[in-house]
């Protein structure tokens, strides 16, 4: 029996990749047709930018506190008293590539995936996205279309914001708790820190602002079953698009060059 | 004007429809009867694309809508004003924003005149000055009624009423009968209407359909109906417990 199930999941895993592409395919040529639905697109820049910031500076601003601790005691017991000063481009790196980024993504999907799956999986038990269909407006193009196309270009703008956050959070324990040299700090920074550092998060935080949309998206259209299938679909979009999230960030690390330099 | 030719749907195991035709004249009145769950519903959305058959054909003008891309297809959905049996109003929009919908989508109306067809509209199923109210602020009868005024927006040549009458007073529901007659005169509108209110199909109807596991076992005029000699027919048109029918 136990073996039975194996193929079972690799089935699941299969028809579920399939759909999330179909539906992300669909969403990519209507992005391309008229009408433009505007008014949605802007309410959903709101909705995943604007009210997310507050829990983007939280977690930026501790995300940053603690890797600036962290660094310094490395720098203090490994290279030596007196050169914590040099981590100042270690945190501002790891904050930019990998930290805020994930902290960003997972925390939008916390927010934000799960409230697309609530909603759209609402809609969909009411047969309101069956209305929407027999009034004239493609669901995909009035549903999902906006949220991805928001989504995407709204994580790389909290990434970014993110980022100066987590700097001035690292900065601060570095420089004002712990009283390490300010110059050397920022010298060094801004000497070792690169524009592409910084980019490399941001084309990360773009194709997580994707996965979390098309996630949510695709279990609100799938929800069945009355409220209980929408609180599944809306637990079952933040549990993929984070592991999803942590997945890509992996080899997306891995394909982006570490430097345009060479 | 409507074919429905040999419609076969099922949902897994569940065997909904099997082998369903029917054909519904142009400006005439069609009421679906059924037992709960008989697939009137499904039936009703396959009209408008909504569900895909397993099977069979659907002819709307000469045109196969089974067969239709989805640009091909908005062109006949263009033709149908659905009434959800939920009502399906958008909970996120006024009752105006509601009743509007389709008429930004499918009219080329200024803002001024879909607020004029708005209120026209929404006078024509017995409400006024509800505009600016949210969904949740109305009474589930209401909610019916705007899910109606929303159908009727954009004046389509073929309303689907899905249970209009279920969740609205007596009174009410006798109104919704006579607007239904009246667009019938009027406008000429072809109506499909699914109800389980005898009292109402018999004052709408011009032809009757019974679907009963999975296929019409019966059309005909509600004179007819009455005098049916089928059993099945007989025993869900006096509403008796006794009879042929009997997993209800
Ligand atoms: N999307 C769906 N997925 C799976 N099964 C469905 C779906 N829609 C309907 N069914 C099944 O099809 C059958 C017919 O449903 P339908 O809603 O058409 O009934 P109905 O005749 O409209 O009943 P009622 O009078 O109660 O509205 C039911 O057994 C239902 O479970
Ligand atoms: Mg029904």
């Amino acid at each position: 029996m136990k073996y039975q199930r194996l193929p079972l999941v690799f089935y699941g895993f299969f028809q579920g990749m399939g759909e999330v592409g179909l539906l992300f395919s669909r969403t990519v040529k209507n992005i391309f047709k008229k009408p433009w639905e505007k008014d949605i697109f802007l309410q959903q820049v709101e909705e995943i930018g604007v009210r997310s910031l507050p829990v983007v500076s939280m977690t930026a601003a501790f995300g940053g506190l603690v890797f600036g601790l962290q660094t310094y005691i490395g720098f203090h017991r490994y290279v030596g008293a007196g050169t914590e000063a040099y981590g100042g481009p270690i945190i501002s790196l790891g904050l930019s590539k990998e930290i805020i980024p994930i902290l960003v993504g997972l925390m939008v999907s916390g927010r934000v995936g799960s409230a697309i799956a609530a909603e759209i999986g609402t809609m969909k038990i009411t047969e309101q996205i069956d209305a929407l269909f027999s009034l004239g407006a493609d669901p995909n193009k009035y549903l999902v279309v906006p949220r991805v196309l928001a989504a995407f270009i709204v994580l790389p703008c909290l990434t970014l914001y993110g980022d100066v956050i987590g700097m001035i959070g690292g900065f601060f324990y570095n420089v004002v708790v712990m009283g390490v040299n300010r110059f050397i700090y920022i010298k060094n920074t801004l000497l070792y820190l690169e524009l592409w550092d910084i980019t490399t998060g941001l084309i990360k935080a773009a194709v997580f602002g994707i996965v979390i949309a098309i996630i949510g998206c695709w279990q609100g259209l799938k929800a069945e079953g009355g409220a209980a299938g929408v609180g599944r679909a809306t637990t079952r979009a933040v549990v993929i698009a984070n592991i999803m999230i942590l997945i890509l960030n992996f080899f997306l690390s891995k394909a982006l060059p570490a430097s345009l330099g060479g | 004007m409507i074919q429905i030719i040999d419609l076969h749907k099922s949902f897994g195991p569940n065997k909904v429809l099997q082998g369903v035709s029917l054909n519904v004249k142009k400006g005439e009145t069609l009421v679906i009867i059924g037992q709960s769950g008989s697939g009137k519903s499904v039936l009703i959305k396959h009209l408008i694309g909504l569900i895909k058959p397993d099977k069979g054909k659907i002819v709307v003008d000469g045109v196969d809508i089974t067969r239709l891309r989805e640009d091909e297809l908005y062109k006949t959905r263009r033709k149908f004003g659905m009434l959800f049996q939920s009502a399906a109003l958008f909970d996120s929009m006024t009752v105006a924003q509601n009743v509007s919908f389709g008429l930004e989508r499918y009219s080329k109306m200024s803002q001024k005149e879909r607020r004029k067809r708005v209120a026209e509209s929404l006078a024509m199923v017995g409400l006024r000055g509800i505009e600016n109210l949210m969904p949740h602020e109305l009474s589930g009868g209401m909610k019916k009624r705007v899910g109606l005024a929303r159908a009727i927006s954009y004046r389509p040549e073929i309303i689907l009423y899905d249970e209009p009458s279920t969740g609205i007073d007596p009174i009410r529901a006798d109104a919704i009968n006579d607007l239904i007659i009246r667009m019938k005169k009027e406008i000429k509108i072809t109506s499909i209407v699914i109800t389980h209110d005898m009292v109402s199909s018999y004052k709408v109807a011009d032809r009757i359909a019974m679907l009963y596991q999975g296929k019409i076992i019966e059309t005909c005029t509600p004179e007819a109906v009455k005098e049916s000699k089928n059993q099945i027919v007989q025993q869900f048109i006096h509403g008796s417990a006794e009879g042929p029918i009997e997993n209800w």
